[in-house]
């Protein structure tokens, strides 16, 4: 918890400087050529020009104004904003179920199991969903939800509803359903990190002066895990703001997202108008990111 | 001293067997002094194509033929072309359908297959050479695979109007599709493509969110439905696609659609499952239902069929002992073993009379000329299809293939067409 990391007397920086470069080079070259590139390329793609089978280089801004073609009838949304809107919403929806989900179970076992063996023991029961594929997962909703399905035969079985509810599946709701049961665990993760950190004895003295239980929660162990919530919520938005395969399956396809429309365009070798898209949500999800980071100093805290 | 080695290889699996082998090949060498390793090389041949039409038996048949190892890169159609695009040295064989050509043949990136050179050339069906079934002309809309048959020359990047020696792909299967129905849910009967919008069905239906295939069975819907007839509905303006995905979206506002499909298994799944009722499908899809016990018929229309044909073509750059052993494949599977496999599993492959000697000739009138079967259908793994006194779903060979409408297409609008079907699904 030392706060210095830029820190230290000046002499030793000065003769650690060539060393410090040769062990930061592997790694800064594996950025360079695996991140930095690409990303590169993919800018200046997304400038270029195609036609049915091959890319075009030149620079033309025609790709971006393609995807807001439209887009200032405020009245009928283009198929862009609309796209990202409803991206966004599932995004939003997500992120504040898991995040309050996530902060209950890591609680939970942060300040309630008391032995560290059970904390590892449920710690593994948490990841155990993760022990199958991610699309195996998302089906197995389908016979659970369906109109035919587990659920829908016990109401209508128990006499509760007269038909089938049609909105468990192939719905905003599985949809969110589906993506909750996928990253709560990328929050629970790091709020839980966040929480083992924290100072026992500062719960003791916030109920030495006389906080109630609800008090300490907010005013001691909220700001104490921002850290972990805020990296947690980095997790989840950036995931949920890319995904295609769930929202395209549990949504019936029929839901758009900006992850399937990228995918439905590089499959149809429309590479440069995907590198625009890719971009713009890349630029998007930057500003989260930036927006979130103004909430929490991560560095300070880290 | 090379020579007596050589048969010994297709049968050393084993890396333990190699090992041996390669010894005595090192030893032979040093002996002759003669170069060795070229004539030895183990010939293995990465066959890229959908996992639909890659059968681990054909390659094990093939195999066990000729030595020669057939290695299958599954990916989705439309992966398949986007590797013959951007990836063509991936690849020493290519399983495309025709419609992709018009993607890939620019690019230069497949050569000319040598008619000369494939023993059955002449008797692939006309339905590939001229259009016809029987004699009789079949619908040519959208991308028919006589249209991109034929190069003008071995390396030629423009398909020829007429037949010429050289040709893009030499068909595997082809089908003719149509709509899958559950008759025990739906309780009468479907004759016509317009039932796919009705809103008897709502909430029940289902169409396939692959762009260039969903185009084409909406528009036969549109037809149905007698909001306009299309001109080409494989070549539509930018009008035509504007008012077929209009009718789209406002089928999917009303709540048409449970569901859309993009995998084979979802439209499985959708339809063993009763979510949906009637929807877009694809022949072994509506046989998978049907050996799980549940009753599924792939409806004949009286608009016709959505065709689509698939074929083998080779990259440019294939040549030498692989471009033999290439050919060799090509000409393996015309010889009928693999065509009475594929005609069992209700596909037609390229060149009927080969595959006919293959087939038992209960099977060849069940399947072929649309005869009540004589004795139970059975699928190439022994599993019973159709029991004894079926009908095949749409008849004959001739009834289903002269009933074709149109073809999957590649569009001149085709970036358009996608741009909308986005909206399609962002509505």
């Amino acid at each position: 918890m030392t706060p210095a990391p830029s820190g230290g007397p000046p002499a030793m920086r000065i003769s650690s400087g060539l060393p410090a470069w040769v062990q930061a080079g592997p790694f800064a070259l594996v950025f360079l050529f695996f991140f930095i590139a690409p990303l590169v390329l993919i800018v200046a793609v997304s400038f270029w020009d195609f036609n049915e089978y091959e890319l075009l280089p030149a620079f033309t801004p025609k790709n971006y104004i393609q995807i807001f073609e439209g887009c200032s009838n405020v009245d009928d949304l283009c198929t862009t904003v609309r796209t990202y809107l409803s991206t966004l919403k599932f995004c939003g929806l997500v992120w504040l179920v898991t995040l309050v989900l996530g902060f209950a179970v890591a609680y939970f076992l942060a300040f309630h199991v008391r032995s560290s063996n059970t904390q590892t023991l449920l710690f593994i029961v948490c990841t155990i969903p993760f022990w199958t594929s991610n699309v195996i997962r998302m089906i197995s909703w389908v016979p659970l939800l369906g109109r035919n399905g587990l659920i829908n035969k016990g109401l209508v079985g128990a006499g509760l509803v007269d038909k089938p509810i049609e909105w468990l599946l192939f719905s905003d709701f599985s949809v969110v359903l589906a993506l909750v049961h996928l990253y709560t665990l990328f929050m629970i993760v790091p709020i839980f990190n966040s929480m083992m950190r924290i100072d026992r004895s500062l719960l003791e003295a916030a109920r030495d002066a006389g906080a109630s239980g609800w008090q300490a929660l907010w005013n001691v162990v909220v700001p104490l895990s921002r850290t972990g919530i805020l990296i947690g919520s980095i997790f989840v938005i950036t995931i949920v703001m890319g995904d295609f395969v769930t929202i395209g399956v549990m949504g019936g396809q029929q839901i758009a997202s900006v992850g399937k429309m990228i995918q439905v365009q590089t499959s149809y070798l429309q590479f440069p108008i995907a590198a625009a898209n890719a971009v713009i949500l890349l630029a998007l999800v930057l500003m989260i990111i930036w927006a979130l980071t103004r909430l929490v100093d991560i560095r300070r805290e880290l | 001293m090379t020579e007596p080695i050589r048969p010994a290889e297709p049968a050393a699996p084993k890396s333990e067997n190699r090992r041996t082998l390669i010894k005595c090949v090192t030893a032979a060498g040093v002996v002759t002094g003669f170069p060795y390793v070229h004539a030895q090389e183990k010939l293995v041949l990465r066959y890229l194509g959908t996992a639909v039409n890659q059968d681990k038996a054909i390659g094990d048949k093939f195999k066990a033929d000729t030595g020669i190892e057939i290695q299958y890169i599954p990916v989705t159609t439309d992966d398949v072309t986007k590797r013959a695009v951007t990836a063509p040295n991936s690849f020493d064989l290519i399983d495309t359908e025709y419609f992709s050509l018009k993607k890939i043949i620019p690019t230069g990136n497949l050569m000319g297959i040598d008619s000369k050179r494939i023993k059955n050339a002449d008797k692939i069906t006309s339905l590939f050479t001229k259009g016809e079934v029987n004699g009789k002309k079949v619908g040519d809309q959208g991308t028919a695979p006589k249209k991109v048959m034929f190069l003008e020359g071995g390396k030629s990047k423009a398909f020829a109007k007429s037949p010429t020696q050289y040709m893009t792909l030499i068909p595997t299967v082809y089908n003719a599709d149509t709509l899958g129905i559950r008759p025990d849910l739906i309780k009468r009967p479907i004759e016509s493509w317009k039932e796919l919008l009705n809103p008897e069905f709502k909430g029940k239906a289902s169409i396939l969110n692959i762009p260039s295939i969903g185009i084409m069975d909406a528009a036969m819907v549109v037809e149905a439905m007698g909001i306009y007839k299309y001109p080409d509905k494989g070549n539509m303006t930018k009008k035509e696609i504007d008012l077929t995905i209009k009718t789209l979206i406002e089928a999917k506002k009303a709540g048409q659609f449970r569901s859309l499909w993009k995998d084979f298994n979802e439209s499985v799944n959708l339809m063993a499952s009763g979510e949906v009722v009637i929807q877009s499908m694809w022949s072994p899809a509506v046989t998978k239902v049907r050996s799980q016990g549940i009753a599924c018929t792939y409806q004949p229309l009286k608009e016709g069929y959505r065709a689509w044909a698939a074929g083998f073509g080779l990259p440019s750059t294939l040549a030498g002992k692989k471009q033999d052993a290439a050919y060799e494949f090509i000409n393996w599977f015309l010889d009928g073993w693999a065509g009475a496999y594929l005609n069992r599993q209700g596909y037609y492959s390229a060149v009927l009379e080969t595959a006919k000697a293959k087939m038992e000739p209960y099977e060849w009138a069940y399947w072929m000329e649309g005869k009540p079967a004589e004795k139970d259908i059975k699928a190439p793994d022994g599993s019973v299809l159709e029991k004894a006194g079926k009908v095949r779903d749409g008849g004959s060979y001739n009834d289903r293939m002269g009933g074709i409408a149109c073809w999957n297409a590649v569009m001149d609008e085709n970036n358009y067409m996608v741009q909308k079907w986005n909206e399609f699904v962002a509505a």
